[in-house]
């Protein structure tokens, strides 16, 4: 079994065409893009006016409550509701990508309002105090320090909505679900399996590249480079920033913060 | 509604089986990162690499994990187990950490008592660490609970039967109505779990309340 799907993985024939390998990997990620980039649009200046003003924390609560839907049911329900709303190729694509962008608000939003909520505040006071206002503040001192969480959140929203959109494959979305959905339909366990392997990999690849962008962007102040600091406080700051597993802080934070 | 009153049987039998499926990995997953996390704690070599590892397992897509189980496990394609295994894989990703940080919050006055106390080893484990650790460890094992019962759902796109079956079977056949039930049947499962494991806490940790402290 494992030399069939070694053989189909290798198989030039696989890789090449409108439905092959490469395009189902072009069109996978188009999608996670997409959708991120309309959740981000929306969640982090939501998430950067909550965390800020301390207005309408309700918000984030709603937000995070929100994950106890199933994604299967969220996709299946929105999919029956607006699909015969649109017409052509659209149909497949514009409810998949609701769906998607809905799923990917919570951990984007919460990372952000948390990031901006944990600055200390006698940060904040000595921003004002040196006579920087409102969005000043916001810009230079609370963005920079919620850095981590703000990526950790972005990370996690990036891999959710890459095992998503596998999963929206039933709903007629391309991408690599593709071959896992039709694969399991017609009984064919070794392009199944070969697709599972290929999207596995591509998460793993963009959590690698994010984890590294994390690393890049994240100011030296925060990771604690080189200023002789506490073993600890070395410590949590990697954990904060580049090894811990995507957006778990922010995730695990948000959901426990919003049922006490 | 009328779907719903004509099928309370299969909606029962289906949430039985989601229970199974969702709760037996919890367990399963709990009692695997208990030394994992100890083990983390104890050594500092070996928390970022049980960090790391339990993050790239976490990254994996479900519907991939549930696909690819056969092919480790050596199990049928349908098979329950699969999906028993891949769910206790991402429960063990998530609560390795939980249980490493709760036992990290322990504070080090409290070690201290308890080993002038004529606490060590494992009676210092099991009588002081832990339970002092089980509010965190709770919180994460309820973030578990709930994504558990959202990723038990996918299972039924590999035809193994638990309330998604509701979800795929009323998208199959446009019946709104059930989809909705299968959505309404999900999130009050997951209100169950989070409410048993509160109720656990609880009663796990009376000082808590003792104290007047927040729970």
């Amino acid at each position: 079994m494992i030399a069939n799907i070694v053989e189909w993985l290798t198989s030039s024939a696989t890789w090449s065409g409108d439905t092959g390998l490469w395009a189902r990997i072009v069109e996978h990620l188009w999608y996670s893009l997409l959708a991120v980039a309309i959740a981000a649009v929306i969640a982090i200046p939501l998430g950067l006016w909550v965390g800020h003003t301390g207005r309408a924390k309700w918000l984030v609560s709603l937000a995070n409550s929100l994950r106890a839907v199933p994604t299967l049911g969220l996709l299946f329900a929105v999919a029956l509701w607006l699909g015969p709303k649109i017409s052509g190729d659209l149909a497949f694509l514009i409810p998949s990508v609701v769906v998607l962008v809905i799923l990917v608000i919570p951990p984007i939003l919460s990372g952000v309002y948390a990031g901006v909520e944990a600055v200390d505040p006698a940060t904040r006071d000595a921003a004002r105090g040196m006579g920087m206002r409102g969005m000043e503040v916001v810009r230079q001192v609370e963005i920079p320090n919620a850095m981590p969480l703000i990526l950790s959140g972005l990370r996690s929203a990036f891999l959710q909505v890459i095992a998503t959109a596998t999963v929206a494959a039933y709903i007629g979305l391309g991408g690599l679900g593709r071959y896992l959905v039709d694969g399991i339909k017609t009984g064919d366990y070794v392009s199944t399996a070969g697709g599972a392997l290929v999207v596995s990999l591509l998460a793993l690849l963009v959590d690698g590249i994010l984890a590294l962008v994390q690393r890049l962007v994240v100011s030296p102040g925060l990771t604690g480079g080189r200023s002789g600091r506490s073993r600890r406080g070395r410590r949590n700051a990697e954990v904060a920033n580049s090894s811990a597993p995507a957006g778990m802080s922010a995730d695990g934070g948000g959901v426990v913060s919003d049922a006490t | 509604m009328e779907w719903v009153n004509d099928h309370w049987g299969d909606i029962f039998a289906l949430a039985r089986s989601h229970v199974w499926l969702a709760g037996l990995p919890l367990l399963l997953g709990l009692l695997i990162a208990l030394p994992l996390g100890w083990a983390a704690r104890r050594w500092s070599r070996v928390y970022p690499v049980l960090i790391s590892a339990s993050g790239l397992l976490y990254t994996i897509p479900s519907l991939a994990l549930f696909v690819l189980m056969p092919l480790i496990l050596g199990t049928r394609v349908l098979d329950r187990v699969n999906v028993v295994v891949a769910m206790t894989v991402y429960t063990v990703a998530l609560l390795v950490r939980t249980v490493a940080d709760g036992l990290g919050s322990v504070p080090d006055h409290v070690l201290q008592a308890a080993r002038a106390m004529g606490y060590r080893g494992f009676r210092r484990f099991f009588g002081v660490e832990l339970p002092l650790a089980v509010p965190v460890i709770a919180a994460g094992l309820r973030v578990a609970a709930v994504s558990n019962v959202s990723i038990v759902s996918v299972a039924s796109l590999i035809g193994v039967s638990q309330l998604g079956n509701l979800l795929t079977d009323g998208y199959d056949r446009f019946i709104t109505a059930e989809i909705v039930a299968g959505i309404v049947a999900c999130v009050v499962l997951a209100l169950l779990f989070d409410g048993v494991i509160l109720l656990v806490q609880r009663l796990l940790t009376p000082w808590v309340r003792a104290q007047g402290g927040r729970a």
